[in-house]
C-alpha cells in the first residue's frame, strides 16, 4: 500500500472532521501571521486587538499594526491561497488529471502578459501614472489578461468534443503569451525589468483593506459556488459520456467551471502575482488523505490553500526580516521538493494519488 | 381522435424505440435508417459484425447522440424532449470502456450511480441500494478497495454495479439497462453470471438490451435477437429465427453452421 490509511467511512461522515481540522489549521496559521513581523506580538495581544476592533473600543498603536497592516494581508493570503487551491482542484477534476493546474486554461499566462504590458507600456497610454494608482493598473490588466486568454482558450477548445483540444489550446495560448512577455522583457528598461521580475515572483506586500475589498468578490463568489458543482465533478471523473448518462450536462458544466476558475485565479494572480504550486499540491495532498470526492475536496482545498499561503507569506516576512522573500519563490522552493517526494512515493494514477 | 392518440401513447408506455435513425458521427455514416422497437421485460441482444453500428444504435437509444435523421423514443416520447435527469432515472448504460484514474473506493464508484436521485437520501436508502447492487454484480467482496488497483474484470463488475444502482428502485415505470459488451474482459464464469443477471433483471420487469459478440451467449440467454449490418437492423425476432446460419454467414462473411449439442440446444461454428 502506498497511501496514508483512510477510514472507509462515507464522505458525509469524513467531511465535518476534515473541514474542522483544516479550519483549526487555518485559524492557527492566521494567528501566527498576525503576530509575526518586524514587531513581534504575542498571540494574546493579537486576540486583544481583534477584541478591541469587534467591540468598537479605541485602538492603540499595537492594535493598528495588527488591524491595519497585518489583518488585510493575512485575509488576502487566505483568499488567494483558497482561490488557487480550489481552482486547481476544479481543473484537475475537469481534465480528469491530478497534475492539471489552473494555469492550463491560460489564465496565469494571460494575466502575466497583461501585467507586464502595463508595467512596460502603461505610461504611454494613460500618461505617467501617479505612484498611488500604478499598482491597481497592473492588477486590473492582469485580471483582464487572464480572462481574455481563458476566453480564447475556451473558444478554440469548444470546437471539438472532449477536453483534449481545450488542453492543447491552453498549451498553445500559454506559449504565445509567454513569447509576448519575452518580447516585452527584451525591450524593457532596467527599472521595468526589476518591476516585472518582482511581480512575477509574487508578493502579498501592499495588501490593504481597499485591495482586499476589490479582490474579495471575484474570489469569494467562485469559492461559494464551486462546491455546488461537486456531485457533477465527481460524475465527470468517469468521463463526459458517463456524466451525461448520469443526468448531468458536461458541456454546460465545463463552461461554468472554466468561468469560475478564470475569475478566481485571475483575481488571485492580479492580487499577488505568480504564486506557483499551491493549486497543484494542496488538492493532491488532500486527495491522498481523504480521497477524490469533490464534496469534501473543494471546501477542503479552499481551507488548506488559505492556510498554506498564510503560512508561506508569514515565513516570507520572517526568514529575511526586515526584507521580504517573494512568496512565489517560497512556495516553489518548498513545493517542488515536496511534490517530487509525492511522485516518487506513489506512482501516478495509483493509490490515493 | 384525441382519445385514440392517448390510447396509443399508453400502448407505448415503457417502450424504447429507434425510428428510422440516420447518424453521421465524426464525418462517418454509422447508422443508415436503423429501426428497432424494444419492450421491457425482455432481454434483447444486438449482434452483428464489427462496425455494423451496434454501439452507435445503443448510444442513440441511450440518448447520447442526436441522430442526424429519425429519432429515438421512450414511452413514445422523443428522447430529445426528456431532461437529462429524468432520463437518467429511467435508463442506465454500461459503456465499453470507463476510464477512472482517481482513487475512489469501490463503493464510492457505485454510489456515483445514485447521482440522478439527488442528495436527499445520502446515507439511508442509497446505502442499501449500493450494497444490493454490489451483491448483484458479484462485487461485494471488492468493497473498500481503491478502484484503480482492481483488475480489468473486477472494474467491469464494479461498473455493472454502478449501472444497476442507477435504476435499482425504478418503480413508476419500467427502467432500461443498456449493456455494451458486458461480457468483455470477464472470465467464462462471470460472462455467464452477467448474462444470467441481465436475464433476471428482465424477468423483474426491466428492459435489457445488450450488445454481444459471442453468438453462443446470445443463443443461450436472449429472448430476442436483432442482427445489424451496415448501420441497419436486418432482422429482429426470436433467437432461433434470427440466428439463421445462412443469414449470419452473409452478414459476417464467414460460413457458419449449427451444431446440435447433446441434451438439446445448439451452437454456431464455422462450417
Amino acid at each position: 500500500m502506498n497511501s496514508i490509511v483512510v477510514a472507509a467511512s462515507p464522505v458525509s461522515r469524513r467531511r465535518p472532521v476534515a473541514l474542522g481540522a483544516l479550519a483549526v489549521l487555518l485559524a492557527a496559521a492566521a494567528l501566527w501571521g498576525l503576530s509575526s513581523g518586524a514587531m513581534a506580538l504575542p498571540a494574546g495581544r493579537v486576540l486583544q486587538a481583534l477584541g478591541h476592533w469587534l467591540g468598537g473600543a479605541p485602538l492603540d498603536a499595537d492594535d493598528h499594526v495588527v488591524l491595519m497592516l497585518r489583518l488585510p494581508r493575512v485575509l488576502m493570503a487566505v483568499l488567494v491561497g483558497a482561490a488557487l487551491a480550489c481552482g486547481g482542484a476544479a481543473m484537475q477534476g475537469l481534465f480528469r488529471n491530478p497534475l492539471a493546474d489552473p494555469g492550463l486554461i491560460g489564465v496565469s499566462a494571460g494575466a502575466a502578459l497583461g501585467a507586464v504590458a502595463v508595467i512596460m507600456l502603461g505610461h504611454l497610454v494613460i500618461g505617467r501614472l501617479p505612484e498611488a494608482v500604478a499598482p491597481y493598473g497592473v492588477a486590473a490588466a492582469a485580471f483582464a489578461g487572464g480572462l481574455a486568454a481563458t476566453l480564447l482558450v475556451y473558444a478554440i477548445g469548444r470546437r471539438r468534443p472532449g477536453v483534449a483540444t481545450l488542453l492543447l489550446a491552453g498549451v498553445a495560448i500559454n506559449a504565445m503569451a509567454g513569447a509576448a512577455v519575452g518580447v516585452l522583457i527584451f525591450l524593457a528598461s532596467e527599472t521595468q525589468l526589476r518591476d516585472i521580475t518582482f511581480w512575477s515572483l509574487g508578493s502579498l506586500g501592499g495588501s490593504d483593506w481597499l485591495r482586499l475589498a476589490i479582490a474579495a468578490p471575484p474570489t469569494l463568489l467562485p469559492l461559494l459556488l464551486l462546491p455546488r458543482l461537486a456531485r457533477a465533478l465527481n460524475a465527470l471523473l468517469l468521463g463526459e459520456q458517463e456524466a451525461s448518462l448520469l443526468g448531468f450536462r458536461p458541456q454546460r458544466l465545463r463552461r461554468t467551471l472554466i468561468a469560475l476558475v478564470a475569475l478566481m485565479v485571475g483575481a488571485a494572480v492580479a492580487a499577488a502575482g505568480m504564486v506557483g504550486f499551491v493549486g497543484l499540491i494542496v488538492p493532491h495532498l488532500l486527495r491522498m488523505v481523504w480521497g477524490p470526492d469533490h464534496r469534501l475536496l473543494l471546501p477542503a482545498s479552499a481551507l488548506g490553500g488559505g492556510a498554506l499561503l498564510v503560512a508561506a507569506d508569514t515565513l516570507s516576512r520572517v526568514v529575511a526580516a526586515p526584507a521580504e522573500l517573494p512568496i512565489g519563490v517560497l512556495t516553489a522552493l518548498l513545493g517542488g521538493p515536496f511534490f517530487l517526494w509525492l511522485l516518487l512515493r506513489a506512482r501516478l494514477g495509483e493509490g490515493r494519488a | 381522435m384525441k382519445n385514440m392518440a392517448l390510447h396509443r401513447a399508453a400502448d407505448r408506455h415503457g417502450e424504447l424505440a429507434a425510428e428510422g435513425v440516420h447518424w453521421w458521427r465524426d464525418g462517418r455514416r454509422v447508422l443508415e435508417g436503423a429501426s428497432l422497437k424494444a419492450q421491457p421485460g425482455r432481454l434483447l441482444v444486438l449482434i452483428g459484425p464489427n462496425g455494423a453500428g451496434k454501439s452507435s444504435l445503443l448510444a442513440v437509444l441511450a440518448g447520447l447522440g442526436q441522430p442526424t435523421q429519425g429519432r429515438a423514443t421512450l414511452d413514445g416520447r422523443s428522447l430529445a424532449n426528456w431532461t437529462p435527469e429524468a432520463l437518467a432515472r429511467r435508463r442506465a448504460m454500461l459503456s465499453q470502456q470507463v476510464q477512472l484514474g482517481f482513487a475512489f473506493r469501490v463503493e464510492e464508484v457505485v454510489r456515483l450511480g445514485r447521482s440522478p436521485h439527488g442528495a436527499a437520501r445520502e446515507d439511508g436508502r442509497d446505502g442499501e441500494i449500493v450494497d444490493a447492487a454490489l451483491r448483484a454484480a458479484h462485487a461485494w467482496s471488492l468493497r473498500g478497495r481503491p478502484y484503480p488497483q482492481l483488475s480489468g474484470g473486477e472494474k467491469q463488475r464494479v461498473q455493472l454495479a454502478r449501472v444497476l444502482a442507477q435504476v435499482w428502485d425504478a418503480r413508476d415505470a419500467p427502467a432500461w439497462l443498456l449493456l455494451d459488451e458486458p461480457e468483455a474482459g470477464l472470465d467464462i464464469a462471470h460472462q455467464h453470471f452477467v448474462l444470467r443477471r441481465a436475464q433476471a433483471m428482465a424477468r423483474q420487469g426491466f428492459g435489457v438490451i445488450a450488445v454481444l459478440h459471442d453468438l453462443d451467449l446470445a443463443v443461450r440467454y436472449a429472448d430476442e435477437v436483432a442482427l445489424l449490418a451496415q448501420g441497419r437492423v436486418l432482422r429482429h425476432g426470436p433467437p432461433a429465427q434470427v440466428l439463421d446460419p445462412a443469414v449470419l454467414s452473409t452478414a459476417y462473411g464467414l460460413p457458419l453452421r449449427r451444431e446440435r449439442l447433446e441434451g438439446g440446444g445448439w451452437v454456431l461454428v464455422p462450417a
